[in-house]
């Protein structure tokens, strides 16, 4: 990029800090984010892949109960995320587009999973759902367990995850205001015409932007879904509580292996997040007025 | 509109082919019975050992393919998960009165002690030390545990039977050494105070003690013990001290369970198993003590003769013991006082 003429004249020397502090302030960021964040993520890779590279693959497809924890991630991450997408969606349009006594309540409660620690949640179903819970004897009479089962892992996912969506929505729709959907409606669409042709493509990257930060979150979490996921290899470990089974089992490599996976998989995401930010804000510039 | 496709081409698609390859795994290798056996911590090597050679032996005499899943945890907390409704088989926990919460829940038969050989418990165990190497701290035996300084690494009795079995140990030496009550309570208390992280299971502490280089001392089981020990490739050796706990985990079919899902007729056969030569051996070759006096006379050399104290010595059975040592209340709760600062 071109370098920006500066819009207020010359520069003002004496109200920058002096060069020293800016050096130091940036070195001291860059040797705490090298310290905390690069050396241990270099480190993971540099453990997976020492003993080589087919040994890698082996670890991570070799070992049944290593895929099976994989392929249950890419299960049940999605899932949970679709669930959002449709909660997060219908509460910041209900959040957005009405008045009504409790929003101010609703809003809160959009936000309490972030407050509450993973643990708790995990507790809080079993409390539920457990075999003396509220719900689990009813539920275990037509034959139903949750706990303990890959929907209990998708039902505590999709908790830990419930406000990524609706937090990035509920504002963009109050800022875009519902003038373009009136005009829509008093034009002649219908309610679902509306709401594909105006209401999605205004609010598509903010979507996307939710459903990606809650994706993160719903393959790495690993609190709530070590409480209720019983931790019976092959059938309820994701793939964070395989890591932990391995590390614990003595098998460091096949656990470095794993976490370089889930660290892939996150990377990539910082990088679609990225793209989706720019997007957004291309959008905002271009919209008129 | 293409973001939303895009979104739920991914919510959608993603699950169904991950669902895909696992159906297409299940269907590579068909079981045609599968159980679970909820165990402690520190006996995920055994089972892994026991477990294949049960399905090879199992498949060579019937023909049929059964798959062995495995969960394990701190032993009290196996027995929570399977009370709230873990569909265990088989419940193979470290302390006695953890399995038998199962059978206060309604779970297990009243008589599941009877139902097996020995008591329902097919190998014995202890609780012994593991220091660094060269013990540089000189540690010998029990009091050497409280000398000024001394950082003692043991789970926590209230989730763990490795914890458990750890404080009762400390207690048992001094009663089975002419001590009272009340000084086996003050060397108990000093003990705690010398313990500066409480993990919820054995292998929990393991990691502490060995991976992340906490404490002068681990106090674990003796398989769990000699594990770490070959583990650490020299960095820690084990000593044994002259006394310990004599340690009786039992197993036990989860009669609501193996009922309801048919498959009573193999988890009683694995359990029974257990308690067979073939399987004695490969208990004594995971550093348990097998019950089998002559397997145990072959692999004399892995178990030292130290002196193992019963349960007995210091409460009427492991029921007893329990309600005495970590009921709510109990002599634990009353002596560990969280620090306060």
């Amino acid at each position: 990029m071109a370098p920006k003429p500066n819009e207020y004249g010359p520069p003002r020397r004496h109200l920058e800090d002096p060069p020293w502090v800016r050096r130091s302030l940036i070195a001291a960021a860059l040797l705490v984010l090298t310290l905390l964040i690069v050396v241990p993520m270099a480190s993971v890779f540099y453990q997976a892949l020492r003993p080589g590279l087919s040994d890698y693959w082996g670890h991570l497809v070799g070992d049944r109960e290593t895929r099976h924890a994989i392929l249950l991630t890419l299960f049940v991450a999605p899932l949970a995320v679709l669930a959002n997408v449709v909660f997060g969606v219908a509460a910041a349009w209900a959040v957005a587009r009405y008045r009504f006594p409790g929003r101010t309540l609703l809003v809160t409660l959009i936000d309490l999973p972030f407050s509450v620690s993973p643990v708790v949640a995990g507790l809080l179903f079993v409390l539920l759902f457990g075999r003396n819970g509220y719900f689990g004897p009813a539920l275990e009479e037509w034959g139903i367990r949750v706990l303990f089962t890959v929907p209990g892992l998708i039902l505590v996912t999709t908790f830990v995850t419930l406000p990524f969506v609706a937090r990035e929505l509920i504002p963009l729709l109050e800022s875009l205001g519902p003038e373009e959907e009136l005009a829509a409606v008093s034009l002649g669409a219908s309610g679902w015409q509306m709401f594909r042709l105006v209401t999605l493509p205004n609010i598509q990257w903010g979507l996307l932007y939710g459903v990606i930060l809650a994706n993160t979150r719903a393959m790495g979490e690993f609190g709530a879904v070590y409480v209720v996921s019983g931790k019976i290899a092959g059938a309820t470990d994701t793939m964070p509580l395989r890591v932990e089974k391995l590390m614990m089992e003595y098998d460091s490599p096949a656990a470095f292996a794993v976490a370089s996976l889930l660290t892939l998989l996150a990377a990539t995401t910082l990088l679609l997040k990225a793209l989706v930010e720019r997007k957004m804000k291309q959008q905002l510039t271009d919209a008129p007025g | 509109m293409r973001t939303a496709l895009l979104i739920l081409g991914f919510c959608i698609l993603v699950p169904a082919v991950a669902a895909g390859l696992i159906a297409y795994d299940a269907l590579r290798e068909p079981a045609d019975i599968t159980f679970l056996n909820a165990s402690n911590d520190p006996t995920r090597e055994l089972w892994r050992a026991v477990n294949r050679k049960f399905i090879a032996e199992y498949a060579a005499e019937t023909g049929l393919r059964v798959e062995i899943r495995q969960s394990h945890g701190g032993s009290a907390s196996q027995a929570r998960a399977i009370l709230d409704g873990l569909q265990a088989d088989v419940a193979t926990l470290g302390f006695w009165f953890d399995t038998d919460m199962l059978r206060r829940g309604g779970l297990v038969a009243a008589d599941w002690e009877s139902r097996l050989p020995h008591r329902a418990c097919p190998y014995h165990s202890t609780i012994v030390f593991v220091v660094r190497r060269g013990n540089p701290k000189n540690i010998r035996d029990w009091p050497d545990l409280v000398r000024d300084g001394m950082r003692v690494i043991t789970p926590n009795p209230k989730t763990s039977g490795n914890g458990k079995l750890a404080f009762l140990a400390a207690w048992g030496t001094i009663r089975c050494r002419g001590g009272t009550d009340d000084e086996a309570r003050e060397f108990v208390r000093e003990f705690y105070s010398h313990v500066p992280v409480m993990d919820t299971g054995a292998r929990g502490a393991t990691t502490t003690f060995a991976q992340n280089g906490i404490g002068d001392v681990h106090l674990t089981w003796e398989n769990e013990a000699r594990l770490e020990v070959s583990e650490s490739g020299g960095a820690l050796e084990v000593v044994y001290p002259p006394i310990s706990i004599l340690a009786e985990p039992p197993v036990t079919v989860i009669d609501s369970v193996v009922d309801r899902r048919g498959t009573r007729a193999v988890a009683e056969r694995y359990l029974l198993r257990l308690f067979d030569r073939p399987y004695q051996e490969l208990l004594a070759e995971n550093h348990l003590r097998p019950i089998d006096p002559e397997i145990l006379a072959k692999y004399a050399d892995r178990f030292p003769q130290i002196e193992l104290f019963p349960i007995t010595r210091i409460a009427a059975g492991w029921g007893a013991a329990q309600d005495r040592f970590f009921s709510l209340g109990g002599e634990f709760d009353q002596l560990y006082l969280p620090k306060q600062k």
